[in-house]
């Protein structure tokens, strides 16, 4: 198969302003073909998607809607390449979704300079009669289509026997036999996309003759071609964002006035399209029942679906997937921090001057912190992509769907939440499998608010300090328990968010569980390894950018002052230092922590004084707040720069000093009220930068994580000042 | 017509939410207009032979196997409840 190596998505030649007539005007002359790839869920559709596109893909946003856009390249011949837009997988015209409405909109717009040439139709070989509804429906709307006729080794299985040329005769497109996964039939695929297509000569459903008066009305008022397409205009014009207010009014007065009802004449439209396919089936398509034994599909659903050996066998995958994010991903990241410290070191050593701070403390720093999350990221979705492969996530789905229900959520929001636990922001990616917007919406909330793996480090040091190392019942540690009993609060608090938000999100769309129950495959690798290398991208530019800025101004607070606060700082703290005999890298220390209390950082610290005061912390803390707010583990680290214990951070040191600190009538300063409030924060507050990044690009917009912002920040605020005031 | 209002005959008919585990019947009618057209565009068309599969642990959602051919459909029972058997 052609590589594709030499093509770079960025320097090939961006098909815009093409313009109106771009249906019409021969391939040869235009720079890139542009090809739309459509198919139901589980039709091998993004199997294709892969052979055809190999690594140059993008995800981009679709103009004007918040949802993904996958394009690639595809080198079709050697004269012909190819942009391929990967569209939702559908099972109809009529979305029932967000995504699904992306499909509608780029297909009903001819004027668009995003319209496809023509369409690539993935249909299951195995499953045609369900498969050809979306087919007939493309067809009908007058789209020059190939069909690609996927699965035909489980077709064959099936003895299910398809004769091409009829099938091709009786649809009037080209069919092409193919198994994606093997990439066997995609060659011939390739020169059949690169011809000229003409539309579909072929009608498969004809509007009833009374609804043709008001179909003429709109395509005469949208210069429309197509009698179908004029008659989807009527049925979903309130949700094709192309529409300016005007001309939905127009098309809301006709569909009042002809009395035209949607939901009996979809459902028409629907068993109409079946009997026509049965009538083409008839004809093209054979099957010899053999006697079959039973699914070997059933057979395995018999025991992972099983009451006891199902749930047993799905916490195990999860035990699993929880060593290797925790385990595994470890080594690798401690690979990234050296590195990083290693790159900031070297330049640390050869330059000096704020520029080159800037570069190591800021950006160097905060580039660390994202690609640092990489080995946990590609490992949760390898797992994720090999249980989605194989359809073990729809059995997951399907045994949890009755318990994740009563709280606001589905079934699909078991991977979320757990990934979770390990780290929130792969975890909210994961989140896009979830179809419908609100369940989406309330799992993507609460999820950063599981105890992710960087609270680990305050938990730690806090429980250490004021619980007592000693065991309960006999066998309890006892601040293994405080620290499970922390897990639990934040699982706890998901969960009743969940189900706040369940009575307080309105919504539209109704909420389905009818889904397809995919038979167990083994998964194909290549797919699995474009997944991660997608995710991992997405992640690194989107929510880097980001972070990398916060850590810009992060560091801008830190090390400037007003005035020359910061040099009197210094030549007092060298003072003392001097007066008080410290070594030199007492003296350092002691410098550092002076000069980040007359920061601005320092001054927002002081600022906030009044403001944490009631929930037990002073200024000191409330720089570490300040700092950690771009990622929680910032706060040992400000910790110690303020205690001034040393730049490595022992958590042994951090803890003395900590136990050391008196307040202002010379008592220990993190009494267990003081500690327990700090933790309680800890659990709720959403101190996470990247979080915030990635549920920004999730969402497309700043409404939801501006909002779980300020509820997690508040319920930790609420929660700290409950457990200081009554414990104090 | 594949959609039927909800009437007092039209509740006392029997849905694939009343099968036993393995039994089949063939479908006559979509109760839920709305709910319907998802249902038809899976596959629960009237007059196909539809099998209840399995339920899930907690006894909801269930999965069903339609027509002839190997195709599974997991639905919740709530939704199961509008697919109308024949008698």
């Amino acid at each position: 198969m052609a590589r594709l190596a030499t093509i770079h998505t960025e320097s090939a030649p961006a098909a815009v302003a093409l313009g109106v007539d771009t249906i019409h005007t021969p391939h040869a002359r235009r720079e890139l073909t542009r090809i739309a790839l459509v198919g139901n869920p589980n039709s091998g559709k993004s199997s294709l998607f892969n052979q055809l596109t190999g690594l140059n893909q993008k995800v981009g946003n679709f103009p004007g809607v918040t949802v993904d856009r996958k394009t690639g390249i595809s080198q079709l011949t050697p004269q012909h390449r190819a942009e391929i837009i990967d569209l939702p997988g559908t099972y109809s015209l009529y979305p029932k979704s967000l995504d699904e409405k992306v499909i509608t909109d780029l297909l009903y717009d001819r004027e668009s300079a995003q319209y496809p040439d023509f369409v690539v139709v993935t249909v299951d070989a195995s499953n045609l009669r369900r498969n050809l509804l979306l087919f007939t429906q493309l067809a009908d709307l007058g789209l020059p289509a190939v069909l690609a006729l996927n699965m035909m080794d489980v077709a064959e299985q099936h003895g299910v026997q398809i004769d091409i040329a009829e099938l091709q005769q009786e649809l009037g497109v080209p069919v092409i036999p193919m198994n994606a996964r093997k990439g066997i039939g995609v060659a011939a695929l390739k020169i059949v996309m690169a011809q000229h297509l003409d539309a579909p000569t072929v009608s498969f459903y004809e509007p009833a003759e009374e609804l043709l008066p008001m179909i003429r009305q709109i395509r005469y008022y949208f210069n429309l071609h197509n009698d179908y397409l004029a008659l989807h205009y009527a049925h979903q014009f309130r949700h094709i964002s192309f529409l300016t207010p005007d001309q939905c009014q127009y098309v809301q007065e006709l569909v009042e006035q002809y009395g035209f009802e949607p939901t009996a004449r979809q459902a028409q439209e629907t068993i109409a399209r079946y009997a026509r396919i049965n009538e083409i089936l008839l004809n093209t398509v054979s099957v010899t029942r053999t006697e079959r034994n039973e699914p070997y599909s059933n057979k395995l659903d018999k025991v992972l679906t099983h009451r006891v050996w199902g749930y047993l066998i799905f916490f195990g995958v999860l035990f699993m997937m929880f060593q290797a994010v925790f385990a595994w991903a470890s080594y690798p990241m401690d690979l990234i921090d050296q590195g990083i410290a290693l790159i900031n070191s070297l330049i640390q050593t050869n330059f000096n001057g704020p520029l080159i701070n800037l570069l190591t403390e800021g950006v160097i720093a905060g580039l660390g912190g994202v690609l640092i999350f990489i080995p946990q990221i590609a490992l949760l979705f390898a797992f994720i992509a090999v249980l989605e492969e194989t359809g073990y996530m729809a059995r997951v789905t399907f045994m949890m769907d009755r318990i994740m229900r009563k709280f606001g959520l589905n079934g699909k929001s078991v991977v979320p939440l757990i990934s979770g636990v390990a780290c929130a922001v792969p975890a909210i990616m994961s989140a896009r499998t979830i179809e419908n917007w609100k369940d989406r919406i309330i799992t993507i909330f609460v999820t950063p608010l599981m105890s992710c793996s960087a609270r680990i480090p305050v938990y730690t040091v806090l429980t250490a300090l004021v619980v007592p190392d000693e065991k309960v019942l006999g066998f309890f540690n006892l601040q293994g328990v405080v620290l499970m009993g922390l897990y639990l609060l934040g699982f706890l608090s998901a969960i009743f968010s969940a189900l706040a938000l369940k009575f307080l999100l309105k919504t539209q769309e109704r909420s389905y569980f009818i889904m397809e129950f995919p038979v167990y495959r083994w998964p194909r690798w290549k797919n699995v390894g474009i997944t991660i290398v997608e995710k991992v991208k997405t992640f690194v530019f989107q929510a880097g950018k980001v972070i990398v800025a916060i850590s810009v101004i992060l560091w801008v607070l830190a090390s400037y002052g007003p005035g020359d606060a910061l040099d009197k700082a210094e030549q007092q703290a060298r003072a003392t230092a001097v007066q008080q005999q410290l070594s030199p890298e007492e003296t350092d220390n002691h410098i550092a922590s002076e000069k980040l209390e007359n920061s601005y950082a320092g001054l927002f610290g002081r600022t906030l004084e009044p403001a944490i005061r009631p929930l037990g912390f002073d200024w000191k803390i409330g720089i570490a707040l300040i700092t950690s707010f771009a990622a929680r583990e910032v706060f040992v680290g400000t910790i110690s720069t303020i205690y001034s214990v040393g730049q490595d951070a022992d958590m042994r040191t951090v803890q003395q000093k900590l136990a050391a600190e008196k307040d202002e009538n010379g008592q220990p300063f993190f009494t267990p009220a003081r500690a327990f409030s700090l933790l309680v924060f800890y659990v709720f507050a959403m101190q996470c930068m990247s979080t915030l990044a990635v549920v920004y690009r999730e969402t497309k917009g700043w409404k939801w994580p501006l909002m779980q912002l300020v509820y997690m920040t508040g319920l930790a605020y609420v929660s700290s000042l409950i457990v200081y005031q009554l414990f104090k | 017509m594949a959609i039927r209002s909800t009437t007092a005959a039209a509740t006392t008919q029997r849905s694939v939410k009343d099968l036993r585990l393995g039994e089949s019947a063939t479908i006559c009618c979509l109760q839920d207009p709305e709910m319907a057209l998802k249902l038809l565009e899976m596959g629960c068309i009237p007059g196909t032979q539809v099998r209840l599969n399995s339920r899930a642990p907690l006894g909801c959602p269930i999965t069903l196997v339609l027509g002839d051919e190997d195709y599974t459909l997991s639905l919740r029972v709530s939704e199961a409840a509008t697919i109308l058997l024949k008698n």
